[in-house]
């Protein structure tokens, strides 16, 4: 029976979603809690990339006096702190919310409140962590906050304290996060949908949940020892009590390097399926694809001393670590190859996400190649902490994981909005962004090689690095304009129809089998899956392209209810760090508040009557 | 607990029931939170010697003469392990009542772990306070600092699983916990189980090795 | 017609571009650079250039081909929405052994050389060494020759042709040493020695910086490698061992003045009489004659203003644990503030009068000299060569 658009837009007034800002703050819908988290990062990536903005000003000019020395150290570590942990985490995290339970078939996440909780706490971290400009105390140590400069003694500001109880608190965030997508992964998967048949980006995204489970509770007891050092007095990483500050690097990096493949892996998963969708044939070795992500994975925990090559380890450790780390550059080359195979012999469709996807190998391979180079201690002795290594990790952190999280944002928004993002400003914002991000960071290679330290505010014109930075500071406001066309095409877009078919692309993955944007319960019926590339089976089955999916009513789908108790006990959580900040000013009382009321908002949440 | 997960997702993939499986993930993740802070204590464990005291097994003179005496309490904190080592096998007699419906057996075992919950807590209390009286704080010493944070975030781990199961008794006293709902338990009492494992391997490292 | 305007425009583009091409090509090329790390002066900074050559060729290539492969693709597979399915090929077994085994093959041709120079770079020097140690702190670097008894700052003198060996700690925080013509860097800890060794090939003067942040003026931390041949080496180490302290002959302290005949003293008692080593004349004439009064009223404020309490004057014996640098022979540095600004008159009495306007942050608070006083201090220090 065809159902004519009228009657599809009936069946949908009678079952309208909520509406309303008290429908977003109680939502547990996996669907509005992506975009909760897309939005908010987002924003913060906005405020990073300004933070960015005026250190290219700083250093655009030798000797500048634009921004006080204190002052560019508090904008460089918050914008490294702000990219990783309220940028790309959680855009990631947007993506693992609002696809994971679509491409497995599942009508939401397996702990919808504990999903909104995660949310509230980042976001309560991000403010947090952002409030101590209020206080004209942020975080001013790095974004690796070194002992033992953070110690009392050379720190003994609120800058500091603010990073550490920051930190903490969206590590709760992402533990949360982490727990609930690992059981939604493993248990709520379609029947037919075996592990070796799930989509590239669950697979990778899988993955990463388990780093996450497996290296933040490192990174949170660094920082509980380093909260007891400036707290309470101890000498963990206080040389004068015997502490060890080379103790902090190796906890900071046994987490830290597991985090930038955390920061990696979801881009290497929403690549993998685009490339496909857009070469029209399937990827090239998928095994190879699901067990590189795994080893990589494992070997990232025996790698995190390369990042100490300068300490003096001695020649037996810096050989293991050399050795391990260009062990894990095989894995990476294999899925780059395995891109290229993907692409090669295929019908290449140059619509905005492949731009970004295909654009995303491309600085990827320039930044594998440079990591490669730094995996050598004798050449990394030159290299290490100068401006190679910022080219470095921009080149895979930018060009890797934002190009290809870039390339998930116009290749998902149908499916989460219903309308597709244009395709002409797409391609303007590709090429500015393209050329933006190689010219601002393409030099740093040359700066680094020939001198130029990190964390400087400033540079003496004889040193020569005038010319490059220029460059550089030139080519990052091309970046941030090029992002300015983003902002109007996503305005643009909103003001327009919301008429986004189900499958625009030809996907093979189950989300494009259900209505843009989706229904509330996501799959009228929970699919079965027979395959890989379930969808295009399906349509190689019937024929060819399926018809668009009709929007129905949700009668006798049982979804779980609303609740405001995961932002109640987030803003306990939050209370009770204020309170520690606030303790010399307000004594216990604080702490005790939030305390309280993260206990009642999370007894309340634990005794919620069914749905 | 809720119980809405169970009407909501009656079959899984694996079989299991998703609350089980996410307090085996939280488990796995709380194993690395441990090792972290028991590899903190044996790294630090190597420069302790350049004092000040007490120590846990060492006599120590300080340069001014004064000696401290080795600071731990073997026979106490054995006890206290023993008896932490019963609460898990009462937590599993209570969990197996409460699996057959018997409300009387749960609500005895069940206090059982409970009053070993407690003994336990009160002994870390009274060591902790003793080692204070004995001149050992946080700052004294790497000892002091390494051994204090991770007995103690042991002890607050065994703190929530006293109010997570005095919760529960509670709600079994009310009636609220039958047979179908068992499951509430057994997740606490996965998670008892595990705080009692790293106890067994803290006490070994702690106390026994010196 | 229509093809000369075309070239017209064409040259008119390239003209615009060349000055910027021209520009850019001096901005690649490390001579334009005094601080590269790509134009190694000594045997230990060989060693990572050398690997660092080889890895970055492997690099080049690797590019070459993949990106190549990526743009070729990109342009002879490019299909239009209505073309028909290609080729649904799931992979190929044979092909990805191939690009799996050849990359490890790659990397163990990187690994050999890495391994032996790890090694290699971690050894103990041998021989006729120079001991020189190195103590960070926040924003400047203590030198100091334990076998000769000197004590520097924020300019380091070293041999031509002889292996130098550093052992480095720091006062309070972790910085990291970095000389990149000389080696690549190492960190330095408050707890324990670090080392680093090399043998420089070529006089002259290179500039170094500090490479682990450290605080405020973490981008003020640099300093000087004075490589000398070893005849102007070992005059300046004749001349530096007349900088210590003199008997008490005035109302001022002893470790300010300096007296030719006690820093002969010091220098016949510690020094082996080194071969070809030229005897120092007992009038050193870098001390400028007590006679001048700018320097007297100098050398007086030195006392009054506080500058002794952070500051020593002498280089010998020097006392250990003082908050600022040693200043024995800061007239005649070619830089200060830790190797940042300049060492003009007009830069040192600026510094002398609002150091924190310069550098903020650094230790050294303003004592509220005024600008004659400052012409007289710097007139002092001038004198201190």
């Amino acid at each position: 029976m065809a159902t004519t658009a009228l009657d599809q837009r009936a069946h949908a007034a009678s079952h309208a979603e909520p509406t309303g800002l008290w429908s977003w703050i109680t939502t547990v819908d996996h669907k509005r809690i992506g975009i909760l988290y897309g939005s908010t990062a987002f924003l913060f990536f906005l405020m990073g990339g300004i933070e960015a903005l005026m250190l290219r000003i700083q250093l655009g000019t030798p000797n500048n006096t634009f921004l006080a020395p204190e002052t560019y150290n508090q904008l460089f570590t918050m914008h490294g702190t702000t990219m990783i942990f309220l940028a790309i985490m959680p855009i990631s995290a947007a993506f693992f919310n609002f696809m994971i339970p679509l491409q497995i078939g599942a009508r939401d996440v397996a702990f919808p409140r504990l999903n909104a909780f995660s949310y509230w706490v980042f976001l309560a971290g991000g403010l947090f962590l952002n409030s101590s400009f209020l206080f004209g105390a942020a975080p001013d140590q790095g974004w690796f906050g070194y002992a033992n400069l953070t110690s009392r003694q050379y720190s003994p500001g609120l800058n500091v304290d603010f990073w550490m109880l920051g930190l903490q608190i969206l590590g709760v965030a992402s533990l949360a996060a982490a727990v609930n997508f690992f059981v939604t992964i493993v248990n709520l998967r379609a029947p037919g949908m075996k592990l070796m048949r799930m989509p590239m980006f669950t697979w990778m995204s899988f993955i990463t949940q388990v780093l996450l489970l497996l290296a933040f509770p490192v990174i949170t007891v660094a920082l509980i020892l380093l909260m007891f050092d400036r707290f309470f007095g101890t000498h963990f990483f206080v040389p004068s009590g015997g502490g060890d500050p080379l103790l902090w690097q190796h906890m900071f990096w046994i987490f830290g390097h597991p985090e930038v493949y955390i920061l990696i892996l979801p881009a290497f998963g929403v690549v993998s399926e685009i490339l496909p969708v857009f070469s029209r044939k399937p990827l090239f070795g998928y095994a190879a694809m699901v067990f590189s992500g795994v080893f990589i994975a494992f070997l990232g925990f025996g790698v995190w001393a390369h990042h100490m090559f300068a300490t003096g380890m001695g020649p037996l450790p810096d050989t293991f670590f050399s050795l391990a780390t260009m062990l894990i550059a095989i894995p990476t080359g294999v899925k780059i190859f395995n891109w290229l195979g993907t692409a090669w012999g295929g019908s290449l469709q140059f619509k905005t996400p492949m731009y970004f996807a295909l654009a995303f190998i491309a600085m990827f391979i320039i930044g594998g190649l440079s990591g490669v180079m730094h995996a050598s201690p004798p050449a990394d002795l030159q290299q290490t902490d100068t401006y190679f290594v910022v080219a470095h990790f921009h080149y895979v952190m930018f060009g890797g994981s934002i190009f290809g999280l870039t390339a998930g944002a116009y290749y998902w928004w149908p499916k989460m909005f219903g309308r597709l993002l244009d395709e002409g400003l797409g391609k303007v914002h590709f090429w500015l962004m393209l050329i933006g991000f190689n010219l601002t960071f393409f030099p740093m290679h040359i700066l680094g090689l020939n001198g130029m330290p990190r964390r400087v505010y400033t540079y003496p014109e004889v040193l020569g690095f005038e010319t490059l930075n220029r460059i550089e500071t030139v080519g990052s406001f091309i970046l941030a304009f090029s992002f300015l066309i983003f902002l109007i095409n996503i305005i643009k877009t909103w003001r327009g129809p919301r008429n986004a078919p189900a499958d625009p692309w030809n996907g093979a993955t189950l989300e494009w089998a259900i209505p843009s944007p989706p229904q509330e319960w996501n799959f009228a019926q929970i699919p079965a899956v027979h395959g890989r590339d379930t969808l295009w089976e399906e349509k190689r089955a019937r024929g060819g392209k399926l018809p668009e999916p009709p929007r129905v009513s949700g009668q006798g789908i049982h979804l779980p209810n609303p609740s405001y108790w995961p932002l109640v006990s987030a803003l306990g959580l939050l209370g009770l760090m204020v309170g520690v900040i606030l303790e010399p000013h307000i004594g216990p009382w604080g702490i005790i508040t939030g305390g309280v009321i993260l206990l009642f908002g999370v007894f309340n949440w634990a005794f919620e009557p069914a749905g | 607990m809720s119980d809405h997960a169970a009407a909501a997702h009656p079959e899984t993939a694996t079989g299991l029931d998703s609350r089980k499986l996410a307090i085996w993930t939280f488990i796995g993740s709380e194993c690395l939170f441990f090792a972290t802070l028991i590899s903190n204590y044996l790294v630090h464990k190597e420069t302790w010697l350049s004092g000040p005291g007490p120590f846990p097994h060492e006599v120590w003179k300080s340069p001014a003469g004064q000696v401290f005496e080795p600071i731990i309490e073997i026979p106490l904190v054995t006890l206290g392990t023993a008896v932490l080592l019963f609460s898990s096998l009462f937590v599993v007699l209570a969990l197996a009542s409460a699996q057959r419906g018997n409300r009387r057996g749960l609500l005895t075992w069940l206090a059982a772990t409970l009053l070993c919950g407690f003994f336990f807590v009160g002994m870390q209390v009274y060591e902790f306070t003793h080692f204070v009286h004995k001149g050992l704080t946080l700052k004294t010493n790497l000892f002091g600092a390494s051994f204090f944070v991770l007995t103690g975030f042991h002890g607050t781990h065994v703190t929530i699983g006293v109010i997570w199961l005095l919760t529960l008794w509670i709600l079994a006293l009310r009636g609220k916990l039958p047979a179908e709902k068992s499951l509430n338990l057994e997740i606490a009492a996965l998670y008892w189980h595990f705080v009692d494992v790293v106890w067994v391997v803290i006490f070994p490292v702690v106390y026994l090795i010196k | 017609m229509h093809l000369r305007i075309r070239a017209l425009r064409l040259l008119r583009r390239v003209a615009f571009a060349l000055p910027l091409l021209v520009l850019v090509a001096s901005a690649c090329n490390p001579d334009h650079y005094p601080q590269t790390a790509l134009r190694p002066l000594s045997d230990y900074a060989r060693i990572g250039d050398d690997i660092q050559t080889t890895t970055f060729k492997w690099a080049l290539a690797v590019f070459v081909l993949v990106e190549g492969a990526l743009i070729y693709a990109i342009f002879r597979f490019k299909g239009k929405p209505d073309d028909p399915e290609p080729r649904q090929v799931h992979g190929n077994t044979t092909i990805e052994i191939i690009w799996t085994v050849v990359p490890a093959l790659i990397l163990a041709a990187i690994a050999v050389p890495t391994v032996r120079g790890i090694f290699e770079t971690n050894s103990t020097p041998t021989g006729d060494v120079l001991r020189v140690e190195v103590v960070g702190h926040q924003w400047w670097w203590e030198f100091r020759y334990p076998e000769l008894n000197l004590t520097t700052a924020n300019e380091v003198h070293i041999p031509v042709g002889q292996t130098v060996s550093f052992h480095m700690s720091t006062a309070d925080v972790v910085h990291s040493f970095w000389p990149p013509r000389f080696a690549g860097k190492r960190d330095v800890f408050p707890n324990r020695e670090t080392r680093m060794w090399f043998k420089a090939e070529q006089a002259g003067e290179y500039p170094g910086q500090c490479a682990e942040f450290c605080g405020i003026e973490h981008g003020r931390m640099a300093f000087r490698v004075r490589a000398q041949t070893p005849e102007e080496f070992q005059a300046w180490v004749s001349h530096m061992q007349t900088l210590g302290p003199k008997p008490q002959a005035s109302a001022a302290p002893a470790d300010s003045m300096r007296t030719a005949s006690a820093g002969a003293k010091l220098q016949a008692s510690q020094q082996p009489a080194k071969p070809g080593a030229k005897p120092t004349a007992p009038d050193s004439a870098a001390v400028q004659q007590p006679a001048d009064p700018a320097y007297a009223a100098g050398e007086k404020l030195f006392m009054t203003k506080g500058c002794v309490g952070c500051h020593s004057l002498q280089a010998v014996n020097a006392p250990k644990g003082m908050i600022g640098p040693n200043l024995a022979n800061v007239g005649a540095r070619s830089y200060i503030g830790a190797g940042s600004f300049q060492n003009t008159d007009e830069n040192l009495s600026r510094w002398i009068q609002n150091p924190q306007a310069m550098k903020k942050g650094v230790l050294m608070p303003n004592l509220g000299v005024t600008p004659d006083e400052a012409k007289s201090l710097v007139a002092y220090l001038r004198a201190h060569k």
